[in-house]
């Protein structure tokens, strides 16, 4: 820990994956056996009470940071390290998923789903306690204590959505991992779900890495900002001053292509070329081959990671130094 | 086929929607899944259909195409393609009109692709299926097709297989299916839900300008609002199985009329400004057995009145007529009270 500051310092955080065909196959057709950098040397903080958003197109390694960080998946390199939490021992991350119907048991009662960590991890005695704390944690996430005897699938993806975070809730995190927790929802249920978290935030102080690939959602949640492309971190930086003053040809690219309602603009740019495959990246700046300023080094190496004033960082060749 | 292509016809839409509804016999009774929608789409005009999952975006787009999956069936009103009705055809009639003029675009390009045969046999058949031209023209006019919708090296790329391509490169060859029997019209149910930021941009703007050079008439069905903003040259807003709005892009999304409209654009975060709180309309769209009397959006209604939980609202024609700009609210007719 470099500094109480923070509730989460990852540092050189890589994860590969084995990817090979079975052995017998693999003899037969004399291939080597394949990797998949998921996740590469990516660094970063999020501060106490803060909101940091991964952001990056499909397959960028987003989800993989938050299951690292979850201690879902172990880390091939690098180091995760959460500070204390408000009682001394180490925070530990809970999470909420995209697809609140996969992540709910639909044979479980509500009340079960959402009493069962408050009994696992023993933080309320006796059952008129438990059943308290359920209809408490009901009504934090707007729903009502007579929820508790329905099933998941009596719900609408929005209601399951608070069902999720009422879970969450439950085993008193102090440190929220959300991946995509809106993208499968209405832009109206959406709204909810965000001032929700933003309401939560307040009231608890709680501290979220915020997933998503919506950008104008992530404009509303997160204090900073990091931008993800084929498994680096390629830019971060303050929110604002990330909208503002985009440094990273990718990060420019992203916002001049996102559709926007307030200020929408018909003759938009296209952003040319896709994603490469992770499977097997652009030497150089995997950027390159869609990069709009690549020159020569580029092509040959990749940029370092270099930390601007202010606190934000940025891996590109071509950016002003600072 | 002369309707589609003589010249006086063309001030005839590509979509005339009128008086549409949907049911849906079930054990417990008869389901209304879609009520009344009218909504017209003109030759080079784009449409969007916008609303919460489930308020018959989809439902709509699949009663033009004459695909309501069974026991679904069309009630009452009618649907006319480039002048000629359709609602009343047999399947196999149907199956003659759509690709000829009546083309589709699903979120999952793979619905559309079959992963048997190259892109070039697909589009090829379809292009003789609709015209007369030989094997030859057709392939080269399949190679065309593919070079329009921006797929490089398109003359070796024609003998690829789906799996082959990405998701956005498989959309646009999708595109390109879709205008091989330069339909009028293109349903295109949530074409880039399924695709990166970065290439959604590209795959509406290519629609945007084929359609355009083409004259195709485009249902835009998507949850997207920015993408309608940037797409669309009217757009029609739905609720509980009704358009309950529909106007020019610019009006709707600015100056928007209907209370779950203007709830509607409030909620989405904008990339301008930071706001502490979006704008939230508080519930849920009723489901289809439970829809409220009157007004089906009234319990969630801050500005409703007694009227409106006994007065179901009609569209309030603005301009050349409902289907074309209208909103359906009692403050703009007779009021509340
Ligand atoms: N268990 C796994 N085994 C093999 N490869 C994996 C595994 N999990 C993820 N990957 C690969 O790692 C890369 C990053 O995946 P990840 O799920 O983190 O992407 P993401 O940024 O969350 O994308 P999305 O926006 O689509 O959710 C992808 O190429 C993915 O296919
Ligand atoms: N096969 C079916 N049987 C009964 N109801 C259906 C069926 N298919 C769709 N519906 C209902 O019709 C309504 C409109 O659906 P849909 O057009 O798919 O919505 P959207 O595309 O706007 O999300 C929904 O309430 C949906 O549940
Ligand atoms: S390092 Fe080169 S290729 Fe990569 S983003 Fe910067 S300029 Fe573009
Ligand atoms: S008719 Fe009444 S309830 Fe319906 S939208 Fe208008 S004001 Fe609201
Ligand atoms: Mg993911
Ligand atoms: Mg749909």
């Amino acid at each position: 820990m470099r500094s109480a500051a923070n509730a989460l310092e990852v540092d050189q955080l890589s994860r590969v994956f084995d990817v090979s065909a079975p052995w017998l196959t693999r003899m037969i057709d004399r291939k080597p056996k394949r990797y998949l950098r998921a996740v590469q040397d990516v660094t970063f903080v999020v501060e106490r009470g803060k909101c940091l958003a991964l952001v990056g197109e499909s397959g960028c390694g987003k989800s993989t940071v938050a299951r690292l960080v979850t201690g879902l998946y172990r880390p091939s390199e690098g180091a995760i390290v959460f500070g204390p939490s408000s009682d001394g021992r180490p925070m530990e991350a809970q999470m909420i998923f995209q697809d609140p119907h996969a992540s709910l048991n639909p044979r479980w009662r509500v009340g079960d789903i959402i009493a069962e960590p408050i009994r696992e991890f023993g933080l309320r005695e006796g059952n008129d306690a438990i059943n308290g704390r359920v209809a408490e944690l009901l009504r934090t996430v707007g729903l009502s204590a007579d929820d508790t005897k329905r099933f998941p699938h009596e719900f609408s993806g929005g209601q399951r959505q608070r069902i999720s975070i009422a879970r969450a809730l439950a085993s008193e995190p102090e440190f929220l991992v959300c991946d995509e927790p809106t993208s499968a929802l209405d832009v109206s249920v959406q709204a909810q779900i965000l001032n929700l978290m933003r309401k939560l935030q307040d009231e608890l102080g709680l501290t979220y890495l915020f997933i998503s690939h919506n950008l104008a959602v992530v404009r509303h949640m997160a204090d900073r900002i990091a931008v993800m492309y084929l498994g680096r971190i390629v830019e971060s930086g303050e929110t604002e001053a990330l909208f503002a003053n985009p440094q990273h040809p990718y990060t420019q690219l992203l916002l001049q292509t996102i559709p926007d309602v307030t200020s929408p603009n018909r003759d938009r740019q296209m952003m040319g070329g896709e994603p490469p495959s992770p499977l097997d990246p652009p030497k150089g700046c995997a950027f390159h081959p869609r990069c709009p300023v690549a020159s020569e080094i580029c092509r040959s190496v990749a940029p370092d990671v270099r930390q601007r004033q202010g606190g934000g960082s940025i891996a590109c060749h071509m950016a002003p130094i600072d | 086929m002369t309707v589609a292509t003589h010249p006086s016809m063309s001030d005839v839409p590509a979509l005339d929607v009128r008086g549409l509804s949907v049911e849906f016999p079930t054990r417990k009774g008869v389901l209304t899944a879609l009520s009344e929608v009218s909504l017209t789409i003109q030759r080079g005009e784009i449409v969007g259909v916008v609303g919460e999952s489930g308020a018959g975006k989809s439902m709509t787009g699949m009663s033009v195409l004459g695909l309501l999956e069974p026991p679904g069936r069309i009630s009452a009103g009618e649907i006319r393609i480039g002048g000629k009705r359709t609602d009343n055809l047999g399947e196999s009639e149907m199956a003659h009109i759509r690709g000829r003029m009546v083309g589709a675009i699903f979120q999952d390009p793979l619905t559309s692709l079959n992963p048997l045969f190259s892109i070039g046999q697909q589009l090829i058949e379809t292009i003789r299926l609709h015209s007369d031209r030989n094997r030859a023209e057709a392939k080269a006019h399949a190679i065309d097709l593919l070079k329009q919708v921006g797929i490089p090296g398109a003359d070796e790329r024609i003998d690829h297989y789906p799996h082959q391509f990405s998701g956005g490169m498989r959309q646009r060859v999708v595109i390109a299916l879709a205008l091989a029997g330069n339909p009028q019209l293109i349903i295109a149910d949530e074409p880039t839900t399924a695709l990166d930021v970065s290439i959604q941009a590209q795959i509406t703007a290519l629609l945007r300008e084929l359609c355009r050079e083409h004259g195709t008439g485009v249902m835009l069905v998507t949850h997207d609002m920015g993408v309608i903003a940037e797409t669309a040259d009217r757009v029609a807003v739905m609720y509980a199985g009704r358009v309950i709005e529909v106007g020019p892009v610019d009006e709707v999304l600015s100056r928007p009329k209907h209370p779950y409209t203007r709830g509607l654009m409030g909620s989405i975060p904008a990339l301008g400004a930071r706001v502490e709180r979006l704008a939230q309309i508080d519930g849920a769209m009723p489901r289809l057995n439970a829809i409220p009397s009157g007004c089906a959006f009234n319990p969630r209604c801050l500005d409703a009145g007694p009227r409106c939980r006994q007065v179901r609202p009609a569209m309030v024609a603005e301009g050349k007529g409902a289907a074309e700009g209208g909103v359906a609210c009692l403050v703009y007719d007779g009021g509340v009270q």
